[in-house]
């Protein structure tokens, strides 16, 4: 396949639409398949997709695709004409998906820059006969029809420059003088079927710019409106441009342009491009034009009677993100870069020559300066974070996927997917969450019968849920299945010899962890998704790789819950600011509960010399930061200092500090490799640049309350 | 100084022989130029709980966060105060970036290989472990460091145990 230079950017505006055009594509396959079947909106735009899909196929000329996407679409034009009634939806869904999955791997290929060399005959001769069956059983499709739209298929384009339309009353003015700089007035019409007309019009009036002087167009937001493509295809893109080149020329290089069914080519006279240049802002955009319904676009939210367990808005705003694909040295660069302005920004407006400064005006600019740099490190920060929603959606097809195969009803909520996590971590989640999922399908959620025996819903449910938890994101994933064996699962681990302290020692926790390891599986059967033992190792692998734990947690009848619990290397986080001696200390906000300054009479001992403080009747143990860090010329005094109260994993202690410096978003930021190679600092989950240059230790709760309780 | 030491720090090329000489109480080192990245005045630092007393704590370099080692404590010499002339030369070993605290930097020196003295038979102090070279100046000569032992733990545990006052 040539891939010459030109062609990059139309290549990732291919790639990225057509991966877009997927993703919403099976996500209105898999509603639909909720609600019991397409509805006709779900058919046309099944058929919308699979059309763009095939159009902008077909001119990458990647052949393989469109031909699958060519039939998918026949097969849809064929529903949407005839309607037929007792089509077999599921049968439907799984060949469309089927072609969606075909797509997603030769568009993958296309992205990797190797050929999309799959090979569609097989795909295509299951879609063709499934065509056939459905024509006989619901009666020939016109033929009419279908010749129609193969001649529409292979139209070749033609110039119809000879018959315009004479509605163009201007036309009579077309004057022979091919005088230096002369104008010229070009409307194209592209083929019907050509796709993306913006995207061509575009390319057009680029091509265009090397050999003109000036150029105007219309529609002028084709680069970014794609609504523009629609009134392309209906009126024509018009545009009005000056050179020095010849008529003959200029027309030759129109004619050469593929794709172009009519050109109206003219030339008029200077002074009619002067309404371009005196108002080019206000050439108009289409949206000054009656623009088709805008819910055309937007996939058909569902009935109401259905189970719909994500917003449909929802997935919209997730699947129309508009993404670029940014080097993340670069955003860590940014990063600095921005912490560096933030640094001199406080060093200038903080100088105390600048403040003795008796200028309102210049004030006010320097708080709006603040104003600015802090809104940009806000948004330097957010962007390597990513909402959790693309990997979770993903997980309805693959619960829709086993559900077939083992004929099993699982319904999946997802909750929080719209927490951030840093772009690093959703890589290396996404496989874990696929495991996990899959094995609480196959092994977790039993059958309809030994459900309804057991007395609970006939469908199962999995709860996938991400939220924040102080310095972590936890995702858990959570069935109400038979629950985890656990004499089962220890005979297996003795079995294989998996067992690594005695068992009398383990609690519940570390024999669920067993099925963590590799070569762990209690199923007898191996089945097409689970059951060799590789998959849940995965999952500590991936996890290990991001410093991430896994939890698992179970009830014979009642379910199988696993959390992961996901650290934020670069992340946000809400923290409080205490001073310590000299030294800053910044808490993971979520973790504190309260802070107080203590009663002398409050605060005592106990036997083995630990401090303790009795708030409302409970006992609390202290740590003095000072004393565990060896922190020089801090307070003493529990009386003058303050006493915060954290809480990680249930459990509470009481962190001594001398003061509370105020709350803050901060970046946590690794503490440097030398220091990181050295020592495990307990207690210390990382550092934070403070907005006045200097350092501040972020607090790892958990490890600390690990110090104290017993 | 400085700025006079930065400008020989220019030349990219034949850094080979050249190195950047510090005085330490009343000795004098040398860092392969290769290796510095640049040289600073003390910044204020952030000390950081349970690490041996010569990384005197961490700072932020435009963002980027590097330990700071004091040479003297590192050598266990006798700790002084940082005063005007104390600097701290930004060394980047591997993935490993650190800051080393010196009396002052003086010079950069370009030696002739004869000049170098591999392995040097010297007593066994603990300054001498990071010690791979010697080079020649005239009469004087320069202790030229060895940076990757410079950073490395090995010993780092028997001298966090020795924690004296930083």
């Amino acid at each position: 396949m040539t891939r010459n230079f030109e062609n990059e950017p139309m290549m990732e505006v291919y790639i990225f639409e057509t991966t877009q055009n997927l993703e919403q594509l099976e996500q209105v396959i898999i509603c639909s398949e909720k609600n019991g079947g397409f509805t006709p909106d779900d058919v046309s735009e099944i058929f919308r997709f699979m059309h763009t899909i095939k159009g902008s196929s077909a001119m990458m000329l990647f052949d393989n695709i469109e031909k699958v996407a060519h039939v998918v679409e026949d097969i849809f034009y064929f529903i949407r004409e005839q309607k037929p009634d007792g089509l077999d939806f599921s049968a439907v869904s799984d060949l469309v998906l089927e072609c969606v999955d075909f797509i997603k791997a030769e568009v993958k290929k296309i992205a990797d820059l190797s050929d999309a060399d799959g090979d569609p005959v097989f795909l295509i001769e299951q879609l063709n006969t499934f065509l056939d069956e459905l024509r006989n059983i619901f009666g020939a499709e016109s033929n009419q029809n279908k010749n129609q739209k193969k001649q529409q298929q292979y139209y070749i384009p033609q110039e119809k420059k000879q018959d315009l339309p004479s509605t163009e009353d201007w036309l009579a003015q077309e004057s022979g003088m091919a005088s230096e700089g002369a104008c010229y007035h070009v409307i194209v019409h592209y083929d019907d079927d050509c796709k993306m007309e913006n995207i061509r019009a575009y390319t057009l009036v680029f091509g265009l710019a090397e050999m003109v002087e000036e150029v105007y167009y219309l529609p002028a937001d084709i680069a970014d409106n794609p609504q523009t493509a629609s009134y392309i295809r209906e009126n024509g893109f018009e545009i009005f441009f000056k050179t020095e080149i010849s008529y003959e020329e200029i027309k030759a290089h129109f004619e050469n342009i593929i794709y172009i069914d009519q050109l109206l080519f003219r030339e008029i006279e200077d002074h009619r491009l002067d309404a371009f240049r005196n108002t080019p802002k206000e050439a108009p955009s289409i949206d000054n034009f009656a623009l088709p319904d805008r819910d055309l676009c937007m996939p058909a939210s569902s009935p109401a009677n259905v189970i719909v367990t994500e917003d449909p808005q929802k997935n919209n705003t997730t699947a129309t993100q508009k993404m670029i694909s940014v080097n993340v040295d670069k955003l860590d660069n940014l990063m600095n870069l921005v912490g560096e302005l933030m640094i001199t920004e406080s060093m200038v407006t903080q100088c105390p020559e600048v403040e003795a400064i008796q200028s309102e005006n210049f004030h006010k600019a320097s708080i709006e300066l603040h104003k600015i740099t802090v809104e940009l490190q806000d948004m330097v920060m957010s962007i390597r974070m990513v909402p959790l929603s693309t990997t979770f959606v993903k997980m309805n097809r693959i619960v829709r996927d086993m559900c077939k195969k083992l004929n099993r009803e699982v319904v999946l909520d997802l909750y929080g997917e719209e927490t951030e996590v840093d772009k690093n971590i959703i890589e290396h989640i996404s496989d874990p969450l696929m495991h996990i999922i899959r094995n609480a399908i196959d092994h977790g959620i039993e059958s309809e019968a030994e459900r309804l025996a057991k007395g609970k819903d006939k469908a199962g449910h999995i709860v996938l849920e991400a939220k924040n938890v102080g310095s972590d994101v936890l995702i858990v994933i959570k069935d109400d299945g038979r629950g985890l064996n656990k004499e089962r699962i220890l005979e297996k681990a003795r079995q294989n010899d998996l067992l690594t302290k005695p068992e009398a020692e383990m609690s519940d926790r570390d024999i669920f962890k067993l099925i963590l390891l590799p070569g762990f599986s209690t199923k007898e059967n191996i089945t097409e998704f689970s059951g060799r033992g590789v998959g849940m190792d995965v999952v500590t692998k991936n996890l290990d790789e991001v410093g991430g734990t896994v939890l698992v947690d179970s009830e014979v009848d009642h379910g199988t819950t696993i959390t992961l619990k996901i650290p934020l290397t670069l992340a946000i986080v809400e923290g409080m600011n205490i001073r310590v001696g000299k030294s800053r200390y910044t808490i993971p906000i979520t973790t504190i509960s309260e802070s107080f300054r203590p009663d002398q009479k409050d605060c005592m001992m106990d036997p083995d010399n630990n401090e303790m403080v009795m708030i409302r009747g409970q006992c609390y143990p202290i740590l003095r930061l000072h004393q565990h860090y060896q922190i020089k010329n801090a307070e003493t005094d529990l009386t003058k200092g303050i006493l915060i109260m954290v809480e990680q994993e249930e459990k509470v202690i009481c962190v001594f500090a001398d003061e509370l410096l105020g709350q803050q978003q901060v970046v946590v930021k690794a503490l440097p490799n030398y220091v990181n190679s050295m020592k495990k600092i307990l207690g210390l989950a990382g550092c934070t640049l403070l907005p006045d240059g200097s350092i501040s230790l972020i607090m790892d709760i958990s490890g600390l309350t690990g110090l104290r309780v017993q | 100084m400085e700025a006079e030491v930065v400008a020989a720090l220019e030349p990219e090329d034949d850094q080979q022989g050249m190195y950047l000489t510090f005085e330490l109480d009343r000795e004098y080192y040398g860092v392969w130029i290769g290796y510095v990245s640049e040289i600073i005045g003390i910044l204020p630092f952030t000390e950081v709980p349970e690490l041996p007393a010569f990384v005197r704590g961490i700072f932020n370099l435009r963002g980027q966060i590097i330990p700071l080692m004091d040479m003297r404590l590192r050598f266990q010499k006798q700790f002084v105060e940082y005063d005007e002339r104390s600097c701290v030369i930004v060394i980047e070993v591997g993935n490993n970036t650190v800051g080393l605290i010196v009396d002052s930097v003086s010079e950069v020196i370009s030696f002739e290989e004869a000049d170098i003295i591999q392995q040097p038979m010297l007593s066994s102090g603990v300054s001498n472990q990071f010690v791979k070279s010697i080079g020649k100046v005239g009469n004087a000569v320069k202790l030229l460091l060895d940076c990757d032992k410079l950073l490395s733990n090995q010993e780092v545990e028997i001298l966090t145990n020795q924690k004296d006052e930083g």
